[in-house]
């Protein structure tokens, strides 16, 4: 790359907004944020070429505060609108943020649907294992002992495991990531981002507010001891023996992503609406 | 240090330094930003002359590169593995209770990062003129960090119950 090149390459603070988030000081996604721009920096792609979708929740904030085209969804439908905005403009770069409880609970569907259909798109869920907005009802990742007055004596209810849906259900991509990390959450991103297909990236961003407790995962998360693994045999073991705090790429599949032939309609406006009519 | 970028030749080290304070100064007014948003404005000062002391050094090693880009320089070197650049404080070790005292503290950590780094390099350098410089930017480092030590004197040790919030947020029905 020339120097001037290089001058006019994006730097990751290109990618910020001026709009100050409002997330309480220690929050994960602060985190996340700053591995977004870090990734678009890295894949030299001009912000008007991304467009981050969200849901809503503390994580779906995050397409106001970056200076990518942004979509900031209503509950668990990021994905849909994800998924109908790269199969009509598959030139553009589609980032998809979401939290545990926008995605795994009122998006679950989606969720599932998204893997199977394997649209080239990446999916990042910020999961903090609680609903941080709503002022911390359990989410469907909260472990089962957490007590709390909305759930007296634990919720005795079996997590959800997202990185085993993903698999199960056709994801071509399967990554875990701690929001600590950005320099690392930013690389997985990229890759993420460059593998053709549904990329689903997990990052574990705590919610210092409603679980202050997970301000311990910094000690608690570690790199995964093998490369990714084009098995999805192997990468379910991996995936369902570990101990959630693995981080890297677990998988990473070579399936055709789906894309279909969108045609230019001769169908003009004043014909449809002849059609509702009264 | 097995985290840090390889350092080969002056201008690497020039930009590394760079790079150094100019994540510090993006992360400070992170943070000042931070306690704006939830009206904290002591430590909104603290951060934000943080920031300032490490726009100056930021400066200081740009105009010391000369006609080396450090800007461009910085850019194609490899970056930190295995978490952040030494000076960038914890994120996540922000709180909406802490105290300037906390801050400096965060500051402290950082400066120590950094004079670790600059210290490996002296230790592990083979070219006399990254040797000398390093030596330097160790000198510096470990001004700062004295400097964050008086600092911290002005300040009271904050008590043990300093983020216990009389009206603290409880998870709503």
């Amino acid at each position: 790359m020339s120097s001037v090149d290089e001058r006019l390459a994006c730097k990751p603070a290109d990618y910020k907004s001026d709009i100050k988030p409002i997330w309480c000081p220690g929050c994960g996604d602060y985190h996340v944020l700053m591995s977004f721009t870090r990734a678009f920096a890295e894949l030299g792609l001009p912000p008007e070429r991304i467009v981050v979708v969200s849901g809503i929740g503390c994580s779906s904030r995050i397409p106001a505060y970056t200076n990518c085209y942004g979509f900031h969804g209503v509950h668990g439908r990021s994905l849909a609108l994800g998924a109908g905005l790269k199969v009509t403009r598959p030139d553009l770069t589609v980032v998809v943020a979401s939290g545990d409880g926008d995605g795994y609970s009122i998006g679950g569907n989606h969720f599932l649907h998204a893997c199977r259909r394997n649209i080239d798109m990446t999916y990042v869920v910020m999961d903090n294992h609680i609903y941080g907005m709503t002022k911390g009802q359990p989410s469907p990742t909260t472990e089962p002992e957490f007590d709390t007055a909305l759930s007296p004596g634990g919720t005795g209810l079996r997590p959800f495991h997202p990185l085993a849906v993903a698999l199960a259900s056709g994801a071509n991509f399967v990554a875990r990531c701690f929001s600590g990390e950005p320099n690392e959450t930013a690389s997985i991103l990229v890759e993420a981002i460059r593998h053709p297909g549904f990329s689903f990236v997990e990052i574990l961003s705590p919610c210092v507010t409603f679980r202050p407790d997970e301000r311990e995962w910094k000690n608690l998360v570690h790199r995964a001891p093998v490369a990714a693994t084009s098995d999805p045999a192997r990468a379910a073991r991996r995936i369902m023996t570990d101990d959630g705090f693995n981080l890297g790429i677990l998988y990473r599949g070579d399936r055709k992503p789906y894309q279909p032939a969108v045609g230019h309609t001769s169908i003009d406006l004043s014909e449809l609406e002849k059609d509702f009519e009264l | 240090m097995s985290n840090a970028p390889t350092v080969s030749s002056l201008a690497d080290l020039l930009a590394v330094a760079y790079q150094i304070e100019a994540d510090a100064v993006e992360r400070y007014d992170l943070l000042a930003g931070q306690m704006e948003t939830h009206n904290n404005p002591e430590l909104t000062a603290v951060f934000r002359d943080l920031a300032r002391a490490e726009g100056i050094h930021r400066d200081e090693i740009q105009r010391l590169a000369g006609d080396i880009d450090v800007i461009a320089h910085a850019r194609r070197m490899a970056k930190w593995a295995h978490g952040e650049s030494p000076e960038e404080a914890d994120l996540g070790a922000a709180h909406y209770m802490m105290t300037p005292w906390h801050a400096l503290e965060l500051a402290l950590a950082a400066e120590k990062r950094a004079l670790a780094f600059f210290k490996s390099v002296v230790e592990t350098a083979t070219d006399p003129h990254i040797t000398k410089m390093a030596e330097e930017f160790v000198e510096e480092e470990t001004d700062h960090v004295n400097l964050v030590y008086r600092l911290m004197n002005k300040y009271l040790l904050p008590p043990h119950s300093w983020s216990e919030d009389l009206d603290p947020p409880i998870p709503q029905d």
